[in-house]
């Protein structure tokens, strides 16, 4: 690589004026056809939930394309970005409508593609959300292979009524397997 | 306030967290001198900023060749944005107090290509080193016709620009008698979204700059110049602002052509 990259610094305490916007969590409207919700807590290294994280998630559309339109930041209710943006509650909460996204290459696990900052956190954290369910799929991902097998499990979601719970720890006792993409 | 996070039950002095930083600068000079590659990177576990003492990453980060979606990044457009909100000094009834200035730049990747039509975004305290947010305690004024916030889109040359005031430093409560260094906070976006990227831009010469663990947890002193801007005449103008200059390089990407060709 010829230059070196900008370095990353905290989001800091004060993003809330200007990341988080309306409709950031919403990527598809209520009532629409496989509407599914994505959630989760951020938890630190004491198991406290981390009310000053904030969340990005981005993804392919339920046919497994990447979509190239915009209007993330100003939705119309009709066209999927693929991208969205939550704060994390009081509670450390952070929630996304959205549908499960399809596997970009044939017979590969599908996930979501998860940014993660907070207060206190230096750097952004980049990770991934794999679906469930799709066993043969999960057993042959290159990159679930690649970690030990207990550490597998933090990057796989977990049904719910609704959708799928996935929750982020920064550090410690089920620590999340974080990303390194060999350039930073 | 309630988020102090801190091992010792005493908060710590300015002189503490210089000691603090100082030890780590000996050791990575010592790293250094036996021939340890340069850090680029900023560090995620760094003591001397409280707050990360819980919040990083005690394993490694693990590698992978990014994938599917990694590939891609979200597509923003003039549909998303304003073109007036590339003037944080126009939002309200009045002009807001403080130095008027301009920052302008240029977004490349890491092979030095043009990051062109992407989502740039800014935040930051007003004059007087206060932000709008609620729960920003510091006494010192509100500005009513300054909120901080602003947004706009890289042109074919990759090129952003704002208009802004520029802001002030501010106190926090990581140890007695904290200041950071003033800045503006950075959001960017490449083709790419493992290049994803949130930083802070200094101002040259800050007197804050050694005192400040955020700024020093990039330990290597080159790397952390390259948050800095520089003051620049040609963007100045004539009675009215100066300004300031600060190119920003992301990682590089990934995705072969025939990818691209899609
Ligand atoms: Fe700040």
């Amino acid at each position: 690589m010829k230059y070196p990259p900008t370095p990353g610094q905290t989001v800091g305490p004060f993003f809330h004026d200007a990341l988080p916007y309306f409709g950031g969590s919403d990527l598809v409207p209520p009532g629409h056809p496989g509407r599914i919700h994505l959630h989760g807590t951020v938890f630190d290294g004491a198991g406290t939930p981390i009310p000053d994280a904030l969340v990005e998630i981005w993804q392919a559309d339920a046919g497994g394309s990447a979509s190239r339109a915009t209007g993330s930041l100003r939705r119309d209710g009709f066209t999927f970005t693929g991208f969205g943006r939550a704060a994390t509650d009081g509670t450390g909460g952070y929630s996304f409508s959205t549908v499960a996204p399809g596997p970009i290459a044939p017979a590969s696990a599908a996930f979501f593609s998860v940014c993660v900052f907070a207060r206190g956190l230096l750097d952004r954290l980049l990770t991934r959300a794999y679906l469930p369910g799709d066993d043969a799929s999960l057993a042959a991902d290159p990159l679930l292979v690649s970690l030990p097998p207990e550490r597998r499990s933090t990057l796989i979601a977990a049904p719910d009524a609704h959708g799928f719970v996935f929750d982020i720890r920064l550090q410690g006792e089920g620590e999340t397997v974080f990303l390194w993409h060999g350039s930073r | 306030m309630a988020e102090l996070m801190t091992t010792t039950p005493e908060r710590a002095t300015q002189d503490d967290v210089n000691e603090e930083i100082a030890a780590i600068v000996k050791e990575y000079d010592a790293a250094l001198a036996d021939g340890a590659a340069p850090e680029v990177a900023t560090r995620l576990d760094y003591p001397p900023y409280r707050s990360s003492l819980l919040r990083h990453p005690t394993k490694d980060l693990h590698h992978a060749d990014p994938e599917g979606i990694e590939l891609w990044a979200p597509v923003f457009g003039e549909r998303d944005i304003d073109a007036l909100e590339a003037d944080l000094t126009i939002q309200h009834g009045g002009d807001p107090v403080g130095e008027r200035i301009v920052v302008t730049g240029r977004v490349i990747d890491g092979d030095g290509r043009p990051v062109r039509g992407q989502l740039v975004e800014v935040w930051q305290a007003n004059a007087a080193g206060r932000y709008i947010h609620k729960r920003d305690q510091h006494p010192a004024p509100v500005d009513p016709n300054f909120t901080g916030v602003g947004r706009c889109l890289t042109d074919d040359d990759g090129q952003y620009r704002f208009t802004t005031i520029k802001p002030g430093p501010y106190p926090w409560k990581n140890h007695l008698n904290a200041w950071r260094p003033a800045h503006v906070h950075f959001s960017l976006f490449g083709t790419e979204f493992t290049q994803r990227l949130v930083t802070q831009m200094y101002f040259p010469g800050d007197p804050l700059f050694a005192l400040d663990p955020i700024y020093q947890s990039i330990v290597d002193p080159r790397a952390r110049e390259r948050l800095v801007a520089t003051y620049d005449h040609d963007v100045t103008q004539h009675e009215w602002c100066t300004g300031y200059r600060w190119d920003i390089v992301l990682t590089g990407t990934h995705r072969t052509p025939v990818e691209e060709d899609e």
